[in-house]
């Protein structure tokens, strides 16, 4: 902001209360009563009438002519300490980005007091550990349930923390990694590649991996798909591959439904799953916190 | 004082009667609708799942429907009945003052139309599209000429304080439309707003707070500064109290509208504006209310009494309790706390349903039997009964609210000492379920008083004990010019 705005706004703020305070102190210092002046009932008036509504000229409230005057002082002293007038920083050098910093680093402190507690503790430990416990179902409330539900049990998309199949593995880096760094998952799309028939049998393929019912004849005929276009990331046998994110298809757990018109939808047109990153909002022992809690609640 | 030149002319009291009638036609309406989205608030699924029924589209009709609608047809009612009464002239241009009547019904009626539709500026309380904005400007602008041309041709020396405030609410209102409406039209009913980013939003709260400032408080105090000594029959209290709060009031508003962008992209300088000028506003607001219940002063029996006396005297104590919060929730720690929560709510409806439409309800029950030429209105004790079933109305209400709100403020800033939030933001709405249906409670019966307020105006009108023949202005002017 220029110099000129800012010689504009004081000379406007100013100029306001000044004019204001110069009203209310001319209009106070009036004589009460003028000897010559209307009255009505003994009272001072301006001998107004105007509907037959005639006008009383009372002084003005003590009280409310003091409290005029120092909501206006008030206004003054804040205008100096704080900023007001433009580019005119306040004596106090206040800004709110500097009361957000304060408040944000003075958070920081107190939450790195609370978590060094939890240093060096294995996750078991933690699991066993009441505070830890608590802190853990709180974070996971805070920032997690959101998409996994605030029991865990995830929805359509979202996974299950529950069950105790990890799509990325259990292991303490695996499960904070997950956290902190976020995941892509990502199934490709096979319109392009594959028939609307292939398929149709691949999925029945898919589906008797965990041992439901499907149409034998058509499953047969997807085995050979499957192997060729879909085991190099979930296995032969169908067991996935935690390196890569590839979830199980040998067990009943689904994470974009197990009916066969979800099933031919993933592989018709891919999916693709994101786990945000929360490093930024979380800190590693936080993180850990939260991997021990998931882990007793998949227990 | 010279002869009144227009000894044979009489009040135009035609376009008073059709906008006091539509006031209470639109409160009904505003109402039913604010009571209707308060219990979806509270019960979701009332919005049946279609798109004109969802809260979304609903509030903005609401607002606009109350404050412009109903709030809109009593200050042109009341001013045009007040400068004319108090100028002791008829209406300049009374075909054009015939005009601001249906143009406005215009926009009122093009309002409940595109809002429901999702045609919006998404704007607060200027949601209108750039049509309509056109169609307000103009009819404002011509209200502008009748009431100033009224003013020009009084034939009393003095300009009554009422119509100082009428007169500042006009221009004001004329002035805050405009420049926040200002916009690029993209089509028939989209546009992009002039101003972009914080100056957009500091522009749209200017208009904001300054729509609050004079429209619901400036020109309601012209109201009270006319029927409030009119029904008590006593003098105003304190000329020079009228004159500082007067200038002090209009010139004060015009900083406060920051205070809405209390810790936001805005620069700090306009925020700390906001919050000194919100505080220092405190006595220029007060002095309405001094100047008003004071008046009063030699004829306090007849609040027992009168009731419709009762509703203009509540109405300015609402008023002091609404410009008493709203300084202290314009202070920065205060608004940390108070800002998006329900507190906020409570606040504006303290001086809707309080003041505002106290204050109209007042005003409407003195001018109806003078505007139809009746003795006076059809029943005193349904009068009485509106007065209690509204007060306690509003108090529900509101009470509901500011608890409604500090408990979600409290709940959203409690921090554990792990640093995380103690609450979720969907226990503060579970927490907050309970106020959500008194809310609902509370509403229901300031729309029953309303329902019972137009019983009552109909009767009046068409069972009510005639009175002697309409007073002329000549007549008056005699008492004018006595002075």
């Amino acid at each position: 902001m220029s110099t000129g705005w800012t010689i504009f706004i004081s000379v406007l703020v100013i100029g306001n209360l000044i004019g204001v305070m110069w009203l209310l102190l001319a209009t106070s210092s009036k004589k009460k009563t003028e000897s010559s002046g209307p009255t009505i009932d003994g009272i001072e008036s301006t001998g107004h009438v105007w509907d037959g509504i005639s006008e009383l000229n009372h002084p003005l409230p003590k009280w409310w002519f003091n409290m005029f005057i120092l909501t206006t002082i008030f206004a003054a002293v804040y205008m100096y300490l704080y900023p007001a007038l433009g580019n005119v920083e306040g004596s106090l050098k206040w800004t709110q980005l500097n009361q957000l910093e304060e408040q944000m680093e003075a958070n920081r402190m107190d939450r790195a007091a609370y978590f060094s507690q939890f240093e060096g503790m294995e996750l078991t430990a933690m699991q066993g550990n009441e505070n830890a416990m608590t802190t853990g179902s709180r974070l996971f409330a805070n920032y997690c349930s959101a998409c996994h539900g605030s029991d865990a049990k995830g929805s359509k998309g979202f996974p299950n923390l529950t069950d105790g199949d990890w799509l990325y593995g259990n292991s303490e880096a695996m499960i904070t990694h997950s956290i902190l760094n976020g995941r892509q998952g990502v199934m490709p799309a096979y319109e392009q590649i594959l028939t609307t028939t292939q398929i149709k049998e691949v999925s029945q393929y898919v589906l008797s991996l965990s041992g439901q019912q499907t149409n034998d004849a058509l499953a047969e005929s997807g085995k050979a798909t499957f192997d060729m276009q879909c085991a190099a990331c979930h296995g032969m046998g169908g067991e996935g591959n935690q390196m890569l994110g590839a979830p199980t298809l040998a067990d009943n757990i689904w994470l974009y439904g197990g009916l066969v018109r979800d099933i031919e939808a993933t592989v018709t047109l891919g999916r693709s799953g994101k786990m945000p990153a929360q490093s930024k909002l979380l800190s590693p022992e936080e993180a850990r916190v939260l991997a021990a809690y998931l882990l007793s609640k998949a227990n | 004082m010279t002869q009144n030149p227009s000894q044979t002319q009489s009040y135009h009291l035609g376009v008073v009667r059709q906008f006091t009638i539509m006031t209470i036609v639109w409160g009904i309406v505003g109402m039913t609708v604010g009571v209707f989205i308060a219990a979806q608030m509270a019960w979701p699924a009332l919005n049946f799942d279609l798109s004109f029924l969802t809260f979304s589209r609903l509030r903005p009709l609401h607002t606009n429907a109350v404050v412009f609608a109903f709030g809109g047809c009593a200050l042109f009612a009341t001013s045009y009945y007040v400068v004319q009464r108090t100028c002791h002239a008829p209406l300049f241009a009374p075909k054009l003052a015939a005009f601001t009547f249906w143009g406005w019904q215009l926009v009122i009626v093009l309002a409940a139309i595109t809002l429901p539709l999702g045609f919006t500026q998404s704007k607060e309380y200027a949601e209108l599209i750039w049509p309509i904005d056109i169609l307000i400007a103009i009819v404002w602008v011509c209200y502008g000429v009748v009431f100033f041309g009224t003013l020009v041709k009084r034939t009393v020396s003095h300009i009554y304080v009422a119509n100082w405030f009428y007169a500042a609410f006009i221009i004001t209102v004329a002035v805050l439309h405009i420049v926040n409406n200002l916009a690029i039209p993209t089509s028939l009913t989209h546009s992009y707003p002039v101003f972009s980013g914080a100056t957009d939003a500091m522009t749209q709260w200017w208009y904001g707070h300054n729509a609050v400032g004079f429209f619901l408080t400036a020109a309601f105090l012209g109201m009270m500064y006319y029927f409030v000594p009119k029904q008590a029959g006593r003098p105003v209290y304190s000329y020079r109290l009228s004159v500082v709060h007067f200038w002090a009031l209009i010139s004060i508003y015009m900083w406060a509208g920051p205070h809405h962008l209390q810790y936001t992209a805005l620069p700090d300088w306009a925020q700390s504006l906001g919050m000194v000028f919100s505080l220092v506003l405190l006595a220029p607001s007060w002095g309405g209310m001094i100047n008003g219940i004071m008046t009063l002063s030699g004829a306090w029996d007849k609040l027992r009494s009168d009731p419709i006396l009762k509703f203009l005297i509540v109405s300015l104590s609402f008023y002091g309790i609404a410009t008493f919060e709203g300084p202290m929730m314009s202070i920065k720690t205060v608004n940390a706390l108070s800002h998006y929560t329900d507190w906020t709510v409570g606040h504006v409806h303290g001086g809707a349903l309080g003041w505002v439409a106290f204050m109209t309800i007042g005003s409407v029950y003195v001018l109806i039997p003078t505007l139809f030429n009746k003795k006076q209105m059809y029943s005193e004790s349904l009068i009485n009964t509106h007065f209690w079933v509204s007060t306690i109305g509003v108090v529900l209400y509101i009470a509901a609210m500011w608890i409604a709100g500090v408990m979600q403020g409290l709940m959203w800033r409690a921090i554990e000492d792990d640093g995380t939030l103690t609450y979720t933001f969907i226990e503060s709405i579970k927490a907050t379920y309970p106020y959500y249906v008194v809310r609902v409670g509370g509403g229901l019966l300031f729309l029953i008083g309303m329902f019972i307020m137009a019983y009552n105006v109909f009767k009046t009108i068409y069972s009510g004990e005639e009175a002697e023949a309409e007073e002329s202005i000549s007549s008056e002017s005699a008492v004018g010019a006595a002075s």
